[in-house]
């Protein structure tokens, strides 16, 4: 047991070393979110404010931090593909070791490292003016982050599993990264959507993270507590098990 | 130390599709010797080392690795093999002693006998004073020698080398040599390695067997596969067994996408 915990931790320890050495890294991927958070934040903020909604910045902010997450996650998924291409896979495959263990120490690297990402855009929303609402609640948004990060680094995992290329790397960009965060609210609110738009935005189980942040730090649950955290929580379970699945069925 | 067979392949087959990489091959290799696998490119020889490197499962035959089945024990076969690939597999972010501790961990080396195994490893390969450098800092020898520091780690009797000389100049070829032939004397490990240098091979391994479109073509020591082909070098042997014709390999994605793997001290 305390062999099984100690490859788990040397593989999350990894991935913590990994993103803490690579400044450039850091920067990248919380430009984007921040670009969203400033531009969309300031530039739409007025007019939201105009049809009776109050603070823009109150409401996109959990939007950005489950942005800055699910890119990170994703991001964290996909190193795979780096780890194979620079050979240190095969290290980890040909060692005495269940797959699911490596799965495991890697997806939980992966995502603290995504956690971090989201605290570090959550103090940039504070900056912007963003305010907590329900600080009784900000457990739960710790909950949320988690689940939203472990939920996109398994899905980050089998993508890295199932492609060889780096090729594919913009493909699942825009593909699949762009449209879940587009289709999930954290831009817009989800209330008075058109039927059709509605329907795809509830099956994004990014949605339910976005809706579940949002209503421990902010606004109220769109969705309700318990559904939401049922809908992320099935969600996640269930592509760490495709994760797994891919990833033990790779060959070196 | 039992000199018995310690890497054992019995009716090895491998098909992909309708091509059979590797066509019923069968050998053993002592405890303690040094046992060259050569053969031209796409020969079979890297299939082969898959197979008994337990990442790629056999289509037919049975391999015995000190004892385990790598299909059935694939855990236990896996602890009594150290391997040193063909491509660099560190991890270029961490520092050399990083990467050594990673390993020791995945490999079940108790906690207690961590740094003093790493220290004895690093020093054998003479990286000791280097081990806060980042891997990806080392010159190509360099990088060869902490993997191979990296596969003594968890004492493995059998150490599987597939062409731990490529790309490297002739000093750190030598240097290299000298290292595995040193373990085999001195740890009694069995070494299994490929190589396209016929002067290596025939300098260094105690058995030779030469693979050819999926079949062993010859076996035997250096000194009887010359003799037998008639020829003064082990290269003029090899060349007389399997023929002059250049060998196509077909690339994989990785092959094709592999430009920054390239960096990694290869020209």
């Amino acid at each position: 047991m305390g062999e099984i915990m100690s490859i788990i931790y040397i593989l999350w320890l990894r991935q913590l070393k990994r993103y803490s050495r690579s400044r450039a890294r850091v920067l990248a991927s919380l430009a984007q979110p921040l670009l969203f958070l400033f531009a969309m934040g300031f530039g739409f903020g007025p007019t939201y404010q105009k049809a009776g909604n109050g603070s823009y910045i109150q409401f996109l902010a959990p939007g950005i931090m489950a942005m800055a997450i699910l890119f990170s996650a994703m991001f964290s998924g996909i190193e795979i593909l780096w780890d194979r291409q620079f050979g240190f896979l095969k290290e980890t495959l040909v060692a005495p070791v269940a797959r699911i263990q490596i799965v495991l120490g890697r997806t939980l690297g992966g995502a603290t490292v995504a956690m971090i990402q989201g605290m570090i855009v959550f103090c940039f929303c504070l900056i912007a003016g963003f305010r907590i609402q329900h600080y009784d609640l900000l457990p739960v948004a710790v909950v949320f982050m988690f689940l939203i990060a472990m939920l996109f680094t398994a899905v980050g995992t089998t993508v890295g599993s199932l492609v060889e290329d780096m090729q594919a790397f913009p493909l699942v960009m825009n593909f699949l990264v762009m449209p879940m965060f587009f289709f999930s609210g954290a831009l817009f609110p989800v209330a008075n959507l058109p039927r059709v738009l509605k329907g795809v935005l509830r099956l994004n189980p990014l949605t339910y993270g976005v809706d579940g942040l949002r209503g421990a730090l902010s606004h109220g649950f769109v969705f309700g507590l318990g559904a939401d955290l049922v809908c992320l929580g099935m969600a996640t379970a269930m592509l760490l098990g495709v994760g797994n699945y891919f990833f033990s069925r790779i060959e070196v | 130390m039992t000199p018995g067979k310690v890497i054992v392949a019995h009716n090895l087959v491998k098909t992909f599709k309708d091509f059979r990489a590797v066509d019923d091959i069968s050998f053993e290799v002592e405890g303690g010797k040094i046992f060259g696998f050569l053969g031209p490119n796409g020969a079979g020889k890297t299939t082969t080392i898959k197979m008994l490197t337990t990442t790629l499962p056999p289509t037919a035959g049975t391999i015995l690795l000190d004892g385990n089945d790598p299909q059935k024990a694939p855990l236990a076969a896996r602890r009594s093999f150290g391997i040193v690939f063909q491509d660099p597999s560190l991890d270029g972010e961490m520092t050399a002693g990083e990467n050594m501790t990673l390993h020791a961990v995945l490999y079940g080396v108790p906690k207690g006998e961590r740094a003093g195994r790493i220290e004895a490893a690093l020093k054998f390969v003479g990286l000791w004073d280097r081990k806060e450098s980042f891997a990806k800092t080392f010159s190509g020898g360099m990088k060869r020698r902490l993997e191979i520091a990296r596969a003594l780690l968890h004492t493995p009797r059998i150490l599987f080398l597939d062409e731990p000389t490529l790309g490297l100049d002739p000093q750190t070829r030598n240097h290299v040599w000298e290292y595995i032939q040193t373990l085999a004397r001195e740890k009694a490990m069995t070494v299994f390695f490929t190589t396209h240098y016929m002067d290596e091979a025939d300098r260094v391994a105690d058995e030779i067997a030469i693979i050819d479109r999926g079949k062993i073509v010859a076996r035997g020591t250096p000194e009887a596969l010359k003799e037998n082909a008639n020829a003064a070098t082990l290269e003029e042997a090899f060349i007389s067994l399997t023929g002059h014709a250049i060998r196509d390999e077909p690339a994989t994605a990785r092959d094709r996408t592999r430009t920054m793997g390239r960096l990694w001290g290869r020209s």
